[in-house]
């Protein structure tokens, strides 16, 4: 009986407690960051906790994951919905969030706050924060670096065999590959090889459909052979330019390198596939984002001495490799602007941005970056900085959207489908693009 | 509610139609209830207006509710994509309607892509149809002869019918992993091939035959259910008839048993080209429409322009343009099933 009515007290208690507790914690400040659900947020949810040490302020977060990131944001964002208070968004929405005043513009705000944009990388600040391209109206604060960078299995790399046997077919020592030739020379070596008891892949390359995939895949090749996205003369005039030459065959070296090294079944893969094909010893060597190159040092299986890290091999064109990341800007419907300017302001401290690149995150300020003791602080690092120097990026038109499900479609259909030529692919997307600019009302002739 | 409280007689005979029985109350209630006389002089004049309407007014009162809700939820949108279909309207960029015309239609009729796939659904839905009857039909000539075990083995075929889509999508994708996959497997125990030389939602020449495998999988049940109850409606005294002018079986399934199941086989063809003319996530979970766009159906470039490009003017021409083709067949269809019926 008396458990019964000291439960009962204690049921009484809690429910007063939660009753009263409840108006003052309505009262607490929160802010909420958006972003994709991957190993970096899990590093900024850490950092954020020095954040609400220091302010006050609740840090939520909702993550979503990456096949339905863009999708979901943009919806919320063209709703006006507040829901998100801070935004990582992709370096493609800001044209988009620009011209449809999604976020707040920043120019003010960082001249107040003695922000300069010259602390960061110019790459970063021209694709995470800049709208109109290359002139000084700031969108957003570089947030997350990224870029496509290669790794490779150093350890088979190393093994006396192989090497032997590459050197007698190749007259060459067996090495990460610098250029695309190489690049499919090694991935052919390795293909169909048994290795640790497994038949293994050359190389594993992004295929993915429906969402970016293959695109920024592709573009590691095609920039390298001659590809862009418009005449630097005559803005949006493509024709004789993204169905050059030079395009059509750095399609046609990505094809080659799907066809002859890709594991079987990866025909609708990116990152994780990537991941997940490199990580059971699948493949020699893989492409992907940086961003999750800490991760895979560390790993228990192919991580320490076994893994190697190479920066995206150049081309006859030159060497530039796709720009990933993203900006963090503060959302215009948001409730608690203020609050959210200050979150800026507080990230953009050396420190801070510091301790985001030691948690795992990756800053693009030059000041992390660009030191000695950044590049000899992993073994990804000096290749990671030298790619944030060779970066291009996609489109950032406000209807990035439709242009990029254009190259998904011409580029898978000839990659994986064997759909056409190269050159008939490039050509159809010219005129895809061309109704695209016309629909935005800006002439491609 | 005012009329059955007071409704002391009992009486609830159909003849007592409510417009009765509150009058009667009515009249009662004035002498012995007073304070109630206003409430109940309402209720009067309402069920004096009420009994002036008509039978067939009275029924449109009944359905209003229900042909509101229909042109709310069925009618207008369809309306409304029409007006769309003229116009360049993008549902995700805050700009105002402007028409372009027939420019939409023109698009799509013009547009190599899209005929490409019109052929690629043509191929899904003729491959699964002929495909399910078959089977489907040889099926329910089986489980129509009584067995030991013929109810569990009819639950068992019955099995697939009953999923998701999407269940089935996720797991037939996990079955057709050349590396982890049983399915491969399974043709490497018959075929000798390496079960990682191929795969079936990845190559060219296989995906289009893939998801044709899956969908007969799935909806071949639902075609022998059907045809089992035509089976099951062959009065057993034609078969005896037949029996005694010694046709045989073979003989007995042209003259009798296919053209008495003729009506429920056509019957389960609508259902199922209705069905796999409009088939999207099954398709969309096992290959999304690739490898490329090999098995990219109708309504999944539907769902790109609209949900993906967000270009909501051609969508919405490339909706109408389904609906029409959709309803239009159908239509002849039905007649020609009239034809058969008859016949």
């Amino acid at each position: 009986m008396k458990k019964m009515i000291a439960g009962a007290t204690a049921l009484a208690a809690s429910a007063f407690l939660a009753a009263v507790a409840t108006p003052s914690m309505a009262e607490a400040k929160s802010l909420t960051l958006c972003w994709a659900a991957w190993d970096p947020a899990n590093a900024l949810v850490e950092l954020n906790k020095d954040f609400t040490k220091e302010t006050g302020i609740e840090m939520k977060h909702e993550f979503v994951p990456w096949t339905s990131y863009a999708d979901h944001f943009i919806n919320l964002l063209n709703s006006h919905s507040s829901e998100c208070d801070l935004i990582i968004g992709d370096s493609q929405w800001i044209g988009g969030a620009a011209e449809n005043k999604w976020y707040v513009k920043l120019n003010d705000f960082f001249d107040k706050n003695h922000i300069s944009m010259d602390t960061f990388l110019p790459a970063t600040v021209v694709g995470y924060a800049e709208w109109p391209k290359n002139t000084p109206n700031y969108w957003g604060l570089p947030a997350m670096a990224d870029a496509v960078g290669w790794t490779y299995r150093k350890d088979w790399f190393a093994k006396p065999e192989l090497r032997a046997e590459f050197k007698s077919k190749y007259n060459r020592e067996l090495e990460p590959p610098k250029t695309w030739d190489e690049l499919l020379q090694v991935s052919k070596f390795f293909t169909g090889k048994e290795i640790d008891g497994k038949k293994v892949y050359g190389s594993y390359i992004y295929t993915e459909r429906g969402s970016e995939g293959i695109t920024m895949g592709v573009t590691n090749a095609m920039y390298n052979y001659g590809f862009d996205y418009m005449d630097s003369k005559k803005p949006y005039h493509m024709e004789g330019i993204v169905n050059s030459a030079g395009a059509a065959k750095g399609l046609d070296v990505y094809k080659e390198l799907f066809n002859c090294c890709q594991p079987k079944g990866l025909t609708n893969a990116y990152m994780s596939e990537g991941l997940d094909a490199f990580k059971s010893g699948e493949v020699a060597m893989q492409m992907n984002w940086y961003a999750f190159f800490p991760g895979l040092a560390k790993d228990p299986n192919v991580g320490g001495d076994k893994i190697g890290f190479f920066k995206n091999p150049a081309g006859p064109a030159g060497q530039f490799t796709q720009l990933g990341g993203q900006g963090l800007s503060v959302v215009s419907a948001s409730k608690d602007i203020d609050d959210a300017l200050l979150y800026v302001k507080w990230f953009a401290q050396p420190a801070v941005q510091q301790k985001w690149t030691d948690l795992g995150g990756a800053s693009a300020s030059k000041a992390v970056l660009e030191s000695d003791a950044y590049k000899k602080s992993a073994s990804y690092a000096p290749s990671f900085v030298e790619s944030m120097g060779m970066v291009k990026d996609f489109w950032a038109e406000p209807l990035y959207v439709p242009l990029l499900l254009d190259m998904q479609n011409r580029v898978h259909d000839y990659v994986v489908a064997n759909k056409g030529t190269s050159k008939q692919a490039l050509d159809a997307l010219v005129k895809d693009w061309i109704k695209v600019f016309k629909q935005e009302g800006k002439d491609p002739s | 509610m005012l009329f059955l409280e007071n409704n002391t007689s009992g009486d609830l005979s159909p003849e007592a139609s409510p417009a009765r029985i509150g009058l009667a109350l009515t009249d009662k209630q004035m002498t012995t209830a007073p304070a109630h006389s206003k409430k109940i002089q309402i209720a009067s004049t309402l069920l004096v207006g009420a009994r002036g309407l008509s039978d067939k007014a009275i029924a449109w009162i009944f359905i209003a509710p229900t042909m509101v809700l229909l042109l709310a939820i069925n009618i207008f949108p369809l309306i409304w994509a029409v007006r769309l279909s003229f116009t360049s309207y993008m549902a995700n960029l805050p700009r105002p309607l402007s028409f372009v015309g027939i420019d939409n239609y023109v698009d799509i009729l013009t547009d190599e892509d899209v005929w490409d796939h019109f052929q690629t659904t043509a191929h899904f839905v003729i491959s699964t149809i002929v495909l399910q009857v078959l089977i489907g039909l040889g099926l329910a000539l089986l489980i129509n002869h009584k067995f030991k075990g013929h109810s569990f083995w009819t639950t068992v075929i019955l099995l697939p019918m009953m999923l998701s889509p999407a269940v089935v999508g996720n797991f037939w994708t996990l079955l057709f992993q050349p590396q982890i996959g049983p399915f491969n497997y399974f043709i490497s125990f018959f075929t000798g091939l390496a079960p990682s030389s191929f795969t079936m939602i990845g190559s060219v020449d296989l995906a289009p035959w893939t998801i044709v495998m899956v969908n007969t999988w799935m909806w071949t049940p639902y075609v022998m259910l059907i045809c089992l109850a035509g089976l099951r409606s062959i009065p057993d005294y034609i078969y005896e008839a037949a029996e005694v002018d010694r046709a045989s079986s073979w003989r007995q399934f042209w003259s009798i048993t296919l053209p008495m199941v003729m009506p429920f086989l056509m019957l389960a063809v609508l259902f199922q080209a209705i069905q796999s003319f409009e088939m999207f996530d099954m398709v969309s979970l096992l290959t999304s429409g690739g490898p490329g766009s090999t098995t990219e159906l109708v309504s999944i470039t539907l769902k790109r322009s609209a949900f993906e490009k967000w270009d909501t003017g051609y969508a919405s021409a490339l909706a109408v343009i389904l609906f029409v083709t959709a309803f239009g067949a159908a239509n002849i269809y039905v007649k020609v099933l009239n034809k058969v019926k008859q016949s």
